[in-house]
């Protein structure tokens, strides 16, 4: 019995599939098209992400020394830094090593720099790491109270942008996805609600021979499933190639930028999508039957 | 089988559609139901087959109250009530054996079940030839026939015809009684509304005249009326 009445389902959604290839066609492309660009603002705004925290754990700042100070000093001083609020790392850079860094920096060119060893003009410093890189700000200002203190420097200015533009990303594409989303379930919605409408008689019908609402209702909501499903998939493939290339492209090109590559989460982020047009699909249909059904 | 107790219907728009019917209908009976239009001829049918609810009163079909009733049992007491409609209410796109086999596959029969019913019902209401015809290259007799066959093939216990003769010239109109009269002589009950005066008043059956929503005449081998 159950069988039969499946196969009956399974029939029916295909029959109005093909007899409405138009509006089957049109809202499986919205549901590509919508899919699309959420998956991509999904992907982007996961990728900001990624790029921000790296250069979030890059960011250190450097404590300028004055000339001259003790060894019992430094000492202190270096206490009195780890105690400033948030700061998790201190190091010690003498001027003599600061040189050697900047020699090295300064590769084949390094002759320039001869000479100096006897009279080094760099200072001796502490770089310093903070837990979180927004905290940055406030202990440089503390760090620059502190006695023997030249010079407090880190990415002023940058690290801010950086955090206001990933904010921005992140709401703006949560933003445009629900929106993506809303706009897809009401298309989808009308589509169905229109051939529910066309056959209203026929649903009258089969009310008056004594089909249940489930019955009435399994044909269109299996509609609306094929077409947020296969609109899904094919949204998914689109992604997947067009991404894997990308992460590629950027790997030759760009190697020193460091792209959300893991395939956990690759795929996380496309099953979301798959699911996202399975509950497009049957929402806009259950939601536009719901009407029809009180006969 | 249809048993009314003081049953009221006021739709929405305040328009009084019956007022205090009581009335019992036997299994096996064959019922005409007599009036103007707007008499509420249509809203009895609707009441018996839970179209609507009564504002007032008790509704009894086949042992059960439809007011106690719960929304999700109304499928299956409809699959007991056969309806034949004035207008055939045939789906169009379906041919004549997809129309009858629609109301198997509702109820959840097999292919195979299907294919030996359908055919068989057929033969009876003389459809065999025209199996495979869409709705509209039937005449009207044969488009009411394919429904009297839709309706009887779940074997229900009651027949509802709303001036089933209504679209049919007085000869197709005999050939459908007779129809009707066979599978009420199986012990199938036929409630008929009808303006059809001459078919009444031939087959000598129990006839019920409403009159503005009330029963005016209630009478086992009546007439039409008794003005004409």
């Amino acid at each position: 019995m159950i069988i039969n009445t499946i196969i009956y389902y399974f029939r029916e959604a295909a029959t109005s599939l093909i007899r409405n290839a138009w509006l089957t066609v049109a809202s499986m492309g919205t549901i590509i098209i919508s899919l699309l660009i959420l998956g991509s603002s999904v992907l982007l705004v996961l990728n900001v992400r990624q790029i921000a925290s790296d250069l979030e754990s890059s960011l250190e700042i450097t404590v300028f020394l004055e000339d001259g100070l003790e060894q019992d000093r430094l000492d202190e001083l270096r206490e009195e830094i780890k105690f400033v609020p948030g700061v998790t790392v201190v190091n010690f850079v003498a001027k003599e090593q600061a040189l050697e860094d900047l020699e090295e920096s300064f590769g084949d060119k390094a002759e320039l720099l001869s000479g100096l060893e006897d009279n080094n003009p760099l200072p001796n410093s502490y770089t310093v790491k903070t837990r979180e890189a927004n905290l940055v700000p406030e202990a440089a200002r503390e760090l620059e109270k502190l006695e023997g203190v030249e010079q407090v420097r880190y990415g002023q200015g940058v690290v801010e942008k950086l955090l206001a533009l990933t904010h921005w990303v992140r709401i703006w594409g949560s933003l445009a996805l629900l929106v993506l989303g809303v706009a897809a379930v009401l298309l989808i919605a009308t589509t169905i609600r229109m051939s529910v409408f066309a056959r209203r008689r026929e649903i009258g019908i089969m009310k008056m021979l004594g089909a249940t609402n489930i019955f009435v209702r399994m044909p269109f909501m299996l509609e609306g499933m094929i077409i947020g499903l296969t609109g899904g998939l094919v949204a998914v493939l689109i992604i997947n190639f067009g991404y894997l290339s990308l992460l590629n492209k950027v790997m030759l090109a760009l190697p020193f930028i460091q792209l959300v590559d893991d395939p956990g989460n690759i795929y996380l982020v496309l099953g979301s999508l798959l699911g996202a047009g399975f509950v497009i699909g049957t929402l806009g249909s259950t939601i536009s039957l719901r009407r029809f059904l009180r006969v | 089988m249809i048993q009314l107790y003081n049953v009221s219907k006021k739709y929405p728009n305040k328009v009084q559609a019956l007022n205090d019917i009581t009335l019992n209908i036997q299994k096996g009976e064959f019922v005409f139901l007599v009036g103007p239009s707007g008499a509420g001829k249509s809203t009895l049918t609707k009441l018996i087959c839970r179209e609507e609810l009564p504002s007032r009163g008790q509704v009894i079909v086949n042992g059960r109250s439809l007011l106690r009733m719960k929304n999700r049992e109304v499928p299956y007491l409809r699959r007991k009530i056969g309806m034949v409609y004035q207008d055939f209410r045939l789906i169009p796109n379906k041919t004549v054996f997809e129309n009858i086999a629609f109301a198997l596959e509702i109820i959840g029969a097999s292919h195979k079940e299907i294919k030996q019913v359908v055919p068989a019902v057929l033969r009876m209401v003389g459809m065999e030839t025209k199996i495979n015809m869409l709705p509209a290259q039937l005449s009207g007799g044969e488009q009411q026939r394919t429904a009297v066959a839709r309706a009887i093939v779940n074997n229900p216990v009651l027949i509802l015809a709303d001036e089933p003769t209504g679209n049919l010239d007085p000869d197709t109109s005999w050939e459908l009684m007779k129809l009707f009269m066979d599978i009420n002589r199986r012990g199938t009950t036929i409630l008929m509304s009808t303006h059809a005066w001459d078919i009444v008043d031939n087959m000598k059956k129990r006839v019920i005249q409403l009159d503005n929503g009330v029963i005016v005449r209630d009478e086992e081998g009546g007439v039409y009326s008794h003005d004409h």
